[in-house]
């Protein structure tokens, strides 16, 4: 797995790669968290993973609720079609704030 | 693990209760994301197999592969490893009845990760929605119906995200509704999971909703192995009474009976059961 952030237009652009399992979430969930903790608008690129398992579904949950205790922007973009059959087992599609790109979860 | 590689293979599989030969050159492969269901008769052997496949079991000869790893040659740890890659959904729930509905599913997360309980609980949490449980975690599972603990084992079993899950009878005792609702289950998690899953079953119905592959099994052995259209299409007799219920009288051997009934001993490896269904 890979995780890549870059900031854009103020927001922070969080780029997740291949097979996000539970070696891997614990990372995400911390990387996510101090974000939310600084209270930065946060984007979540999920074009190029592969796999997503429970646990990773379950930090990007965390952060999303942190972020609208927060106030701020939480979006999951682009997200490619495993996650999305992941996120729609749960109904969580109808949850997150979702974008079909980074830049149109930039201007969300 | 390749695409290619069988989630299970099996190759001449024989076990022996005693003198009773069970199971017989039993010989199959699942392949990943397929759903492959056991099905046969009372007797027929298929929870000897799948108690195999658990690795409960030790076959008399023959070798069997889970998710690339021949289990009769696996340490103690490597195997504990292997069966955190495995879900069982067992057919009464094998739920622990001191422990809260919540805690039973996330015991193998407490187990065998170092997630921490934020993360467990929304897992445990996202497993129940996923099974249509929500919000029923603090109950005991004495407190719910028969449907529920067949859904709550679900939830338990695949907690864990694993890629290869076993349902032993997962409609057994159901009304139809909630049976289908629970075939509806085994469908998603496979098309959002990929997983490998293997059902154990009697229920027809279930079979040809679910199935990619049907192995049946009958006395033992494999009688055919293939794809819903070829099961229904078969023209071998015995397959026929399977699906159409129509029951088989076994022929007589009047010395094996007589010897049962008078309690004598067989001597030889060929059992009266073996004799009785004439194999």
């Amino acid at each position: 797995m890979k995780i890549e952030s870059r900031e854009i237009d103020g927001a922070v652009v969080v780029a997740l790669a291949g097979e996000v399992d539970l070696q891997h979430s614990p990372t995400i969930r911390k990387h996510l968290m101090e974000l939310m903790f600084e209270r930065r608008p946060v984007i979540v690129d999920l074009a190029a993973v592969v796999y997503i398992d429970s646990s990773g579904i379950a930090s990007l949950v965390e952060a999303y609720q942190q972020a609208r205790k927060n106030g701020t922007r939480f979006v999951l973009a682009a997200v490619s079609a495993p996650a999305m059959r992941v996120l729609q087992l749960a109904r969580l599609d109808k949850v997150f704030a979702l974008a079909d790109t980074v830049e149109a979860g930039l201007k969300a | 693990m390749s695409r290619d590689t069988p989630s299970v293979e099996v190759v001449n599989l024989n076990t022996h209760y005693g003198d009773r030969h069970v199971l017989k050159n039993v010989s199959l492969a699942v392949m990943p994301g397929e759903i492959f269901v056991i099905m046969g008769g009372s007797g027929s052997g298929k929870t000897t197999l799948l108690n195999h496949l658990l690795g409960l079991l030790r076959p008399t000869s023959g070798t069997i592969r889970i998710l690339g790893r021949d289990i009769n040659t696996l340490s103690a740890l490597e195997r504990q490893d292997l069966r955190t890659r495995m879900g069982v959904a067992f057919q009464s729930g094998a739920l622990f009845s001191s422990m809260s509905v919540g805690d039973n599913i996330a015991l193998p997360l407490r187990e065998h990760t170092a997630l921490d309980e934020t993360t467990i609980g929304i897992v445990t949490r996202l497993k129940l929605e996923v099974v249509s449980l929500a919000g029923f975690e603090d109950l005991m599972p004495s407190e719910l119906s028969g449907g529920m603990i067949k859904r709550a084992a679900f939830a338990r079993a695949i907690v864990m995200d694993p890629r290869l899950l076993f349902c032993d009878e997962p409609s057994a005792g159901l009304d139809p509704v909630v049976a289908s609702s629970i075939d509806d289950l085994i469908l998603r998690l496979r098309d959002a999971m990929g997983m490998s899953i293997i059902v154990v079953t009697h229920d027809l119905d279930s079979t040809f909703k679910i199935a990619d592959r049907i192995c049946v099994l009958d006395k033992g052995e494999v009688l055919a192995l293939d794809t819903v259209e070829a099961i229904k299409n078969a023209d071998n007799e015995r397959i026929q009474n399977l699906l159409n219920r129509r029951t088989e009288e076994a022929e007589i051997d009047p010395d094996a009976y007589l010897r049962r009934l008078l309690g004598e001993k067989e001597n030889h490896h060929d059992t009266a059961d073996d004799k009785r269904n004439g194999l």
